[in-house]
């Protein structure tokens, strides 16, 4: 066993007598400075839990998940099989000073992200200006022509914004990546609250913990907010796939949250460049749209004509100025993982300040300085095809093996703009029941952005754990699981 | 007079706007519910009845009542209770079995999670994963009588925790338009089959079996202490029949489903101003009238048989009605229906 105290002061008893993080930094037991009186009382209670107690718990909440349907549904022909997210029931804490820190950064990151977009979607400075490659940018798949020119109101792309956070060996917060296109999650960050108010009442007992529950209002003023102009009293609505989508039950839970009806493309209906829902008293005008569907799918006579998901004539009312659709079309390209790369330089370029938040040196393999990098220190890096999201076609260069490299190497080779490699880094762990008992996992974090006439920033946000042994993937398609956020708010 | 549940329209002068597609989902998933619990009171007393060889044909009769013949034989060389049961229960590929139309209910729940309660969403997930679950075990003969108990439970654990919580407005009314349409088809069918499948009973009206095989009827409706109570001493086709056709103070009697129907579909008007159901309404009068005006003899020297199955046609027309009233079909391209399982139109 290591040694029993550890520069932070944690005692290593109870629940966590064989607790053992090597050398990462630990969100609880190893943060390597004396943390907040808050935060040693959540680490004294938890360690008077016994494992049984805990499991039993755990059960508790699981089966409840199941129950209460905040599930995603995986379909096969036969059947509909609804799996949970696996919840965690030890929290991720993030104390006040680091909120704050984390806030301010993403807020600056928001706001960077919706000036480049309208920049590139108008005069195109930043192009012209040399700050980034213009192929990069228009030659993007996920650049979008139809939205030239168009002024959407209050300069806002970007209304619903993902920021993904790591920690590293100290402790300092790194973006990994932005998601600025239909961010999924939030719904997770408030069910997980709620469930372990439930469950682990006596964990959380008199302390103060920012609370949650606004982001309903929260959206639904900010849609309202971004509403055409000259509407008194905005309709907003949610746009879903349906029942069939895996995100569904986030779909169901935001509408409710935010009062709004959950359409579906043949809810809604365009006539004369304006959009209608259909309800029992006849068509009705929907004026704000908050759309759970990718681009290609939103409207057939644009994109995707095979779309049946979509609304006939959206993008001409949407226009015309006559519905706002949220987050805007075209905000793929600000969330590239090519582009991610400037985004330190995208900042100071329009806000004329240093970024808050540091990203995680980026080498851009479509540059052959990165490609000769990449290719070199292949077996240190992680590298990650741009256009994908989910943690699928990436590799990580510590864990592969050498035929692994070997195949990568080639297929790096043949496309090398589709990558980016960036160093390993020693993600922050967080103790995590597991089948062996409570061990170190690594976390990430996500946290949520609303911007309508400001940026509201969710306190905490999704905090997603690689619930296998060492894994550094946390995303729910491949094994992770995700705790309840605790920011102390004191 | 008889009690109906009133509610008053929510007064803080906003109206609640309802899509057209959850009133749609709200009517099939109020018909699916009272369908299970129907189904499984169906079985339940045709097990007791065939236990008790008081029938040579009872679970043909479930066949017959869901005007499955050409399906079930298709599949199954003779009616036993094994294949009946099998087939009505946990058969998926019968789109009438209690699995098919829990899944039905199932989907039209999660088209309608964001208007229902969490309460009720909670309950249908646990009863319809319960229903996926059901295997060969579950439907054996000694199992049987506890599964329908359980069934019909379940359901009406659905119905009260819907009257308790769901939110009084427009959906509220069309929850209960599907109720009562499908709750009237389903008496309709329940006396069609029995009474003729009862009547030509050699012993006679009045011996011993017929009114054993009554009582069963009137069981398998919920109908038996209070037909005893209202109608004492007399038990002969005629009066069971008319029971079950005309008594107004009886809940799953066709005049009072239609009764309630004719409510629901004013209200949609009275209250929320919606005055396209107004065909509905006119053809649930006359149903009403038709009724009213008639006894139950008269019905049988008419013609039971066609009288119950232009019932159960007018009250296909009223869905059809309600359907071009409230959610017309869109020019083109037509827009796929949620999920349904109705086979029996």
């Amino acid at each position: 066993m290591s040694d029993l105290t550890d520069r932070g002061t944690a005692q290593r008893a109870g629940l966590f007598v064989a607790y053992d993080t090597p050398d990462f930094f630990c969100e609880l037991m190893n943060r390597k400075d004396a943390p907040p009186d808050s935060l040693a009382l959540v680490r004294e209670r938890l360690s008077r839990f016994d494992l049984p107690e805990l499991r039993q718990r755990a059960g508790a909440a699981e089966a409840e998940l199941y129950n209460l349907g905040i599930t995603f549904t995986v379909y096969t022909d036969r059947d509909a099989i609804d799996r949970i997210l696996p919840f965690d029931l030890i929290p991720h804490i993030l104390t006040a000073a680091e909120w704050d820190h984390v806030e301010r950064g993403v807020r600056q990151r928001v706001t960077a992200i919706n000036h480049f977009l309208w920049d590139i979607y108008h005069e195109k400075r930043i192009l012209k200006d040399g700050i980034i490659p213009a192929e990069l940018v228009l030659g993007n798949p996920n650049y979008r022509p139809e939205m030239e020119g168009l002024d959407v109101p209050g300069g806002v792309y970007v209304h619903i914004n993902g920021t993904d956070i790591v920690r590293d060996g100290d402790g300092r917060f790194l973006v990994l990546e932005d998601n600025a296109r239909t961010p999924s999650g939030v719904s997770y960050v408030i069910e997980n609250r709620h469930m372990m108010l439930r469950v682990m009442p006596d964990l959380a007992a008199g302390l103060d913990l920012m609370p949650v529950d606004e982001y309903g209002l929260r959206l639904r003023h900010a849609l309202a907010e971004v509403a055409p102009q000259g509407v008194m009293d905005p309709q907003v609505v949610l746009l879903s796939p349906g029942i069939y989508n895996s995100a569904y039950f986030e779909h169901v839970f935001l509408a409710r949250e935010m009062g709004v009806p959950l359409v579906e493309g043949r809810d809604l209906v365009v006539e004369g460049g304006r959009v209608y829902m259909r309800t029992v008293a006849g068509l009705r005008p929907v004026h704000s749209i908050y759309r759970r569907l990718n681009d290609d799918f939103l409207d057939p006579q644009v994109f995707n004509p095979d779309s049946m998901l979509g609304v006939p004539g959206l993008v001409d009312a949407y226009r015309r100025g006559n519905v706002t659709i949220a987050n805007a079309i075209g905000t793929g390209v600000a969330d590239d993982k090519a582009v991610y790369a400037y985004m330190p330089r995208i900042i100071r370029y329009y806000l004329s300040e240093e970024p808050i938040l540091s990203n995680v040196d980026t080498h851009i393999c479509a540059e052959a300085e990165g490609l000769a990098y990449t290719l070199a220190n292949l077996d240190k890096l992680v590298v990650k095809p741009v256009g994908e999201s989910g943690g699928y076609g990436l590799i990580i260069g510590p864990h592969a093996t050498r035929t692994e490299l070997d195949e990568f190497r080639v297929k790096l080779l043949a496309d090398p703009a589709n990558y980016i490699s960036q160093p390993v880094i020693s993600l922050s762990v967080c103790p995590t029941l597991c089948d062996a008992g409570v061990e170190a996992r690594h976390v990430d974090l996500r946290p949520f952005a609303v911007t309508g006439r400001s940026t509201w920033v969710l306190p905490g946000g999704l905090s997603r754990v690689a619930l296998r042994k060492g894994s550094l993937v946390v995303n729910s398609s491949q094994g992770g699981g995700s705790k309840d956020t605790w920011v102390l708010a004191s | 007079m008889n009690p109906i549940i009133v509610d008053a329209p929510p007064a803080d002068g906003t109206m609640p706007i309802l899509l057209s597609r959850y009133a749609e989902c709200t009517i099939w998933l109020a018909r699916y519910m009272e369908r299970i619990e129907n189904l499984a009171r169906l079985i339940d007393v045709t097990e007791t009845f065939v236990r008790s060889g008081s029938t040579v044909n009872g679970w043909q009769s479930i066949i017959q009542i869901n005007a499955d013949e050409e399906r079930f034989f298709a599949r199954h060389a003779v009616a036993t209770e094994e294949s009946v049961v099998g087939f009505y229960v946990t058969d998926r590929e019968n789109p009438n079995s209690i699995a098919s139309i829990a899944h039905a209910a199932r989907e039209n729940a999660r088209a309608l999670r964001p208007l229902i309660s969490t309460e009720m969403w909670t309950q249908l997930n646990i009863f319809t994963n319960t229903v996926r679950a059901l295997g060969t075990t579950d439907i054996r003969s000694s199992n049987l009588s506890a599964l329908c108990a359980r069934l019909k439970q379940e359901c009406q654990t659905h119905h009260g925790i819907t009257e308790g919580t769901f939110y009084r407005d427009q959906a509220w009314l069309f929850y209960l338009i599907g109720r009562n349409l499908e709750r009237g088809d389903q008496i309709t069918r329940l006396i069609d089959i029995k009474y003729h499948t009862l009547l030509p009973s050699v012993a006679g009206v009045g011996s011993e079996v017929d009114i054993s095989q009554w009582t069963a009827v009137l069981r398998s409706a919920a109908a038996y202490h209070a037909f005893r109570r209202v109608v004492p001493g007399e038990m002969t086709p005629g009066t069971v029949a008319g029971f079950l056709l005309k008594n107004d103070g009886f809940p799953r009697s066709l005049s009072t489903c239609l009764r309630q129907l004719h409510w629901a579909v004013g209200h949609l008007r009275t209250d929320y101003g919606l005055k396209h159901g107004y065909a509905a309404a006119e053809r649930i009068e006359e149903l009403r009238a038709t009724l009213a005006e008639q006894t139950v003899k008269d019905i049988i020297l008419r013609g039971l048989h066609e009288f119950l199955d232009w019932v159960q046609r007018e009250l296909r027309l009223v869905q059809g009605e309600i359907a071009q009233a409230f959610w017309p079909p869109m020019e083109p391209p037509p827009a796929p229906a949620p999920a349904q399982s109705q086979s029996q139109a």
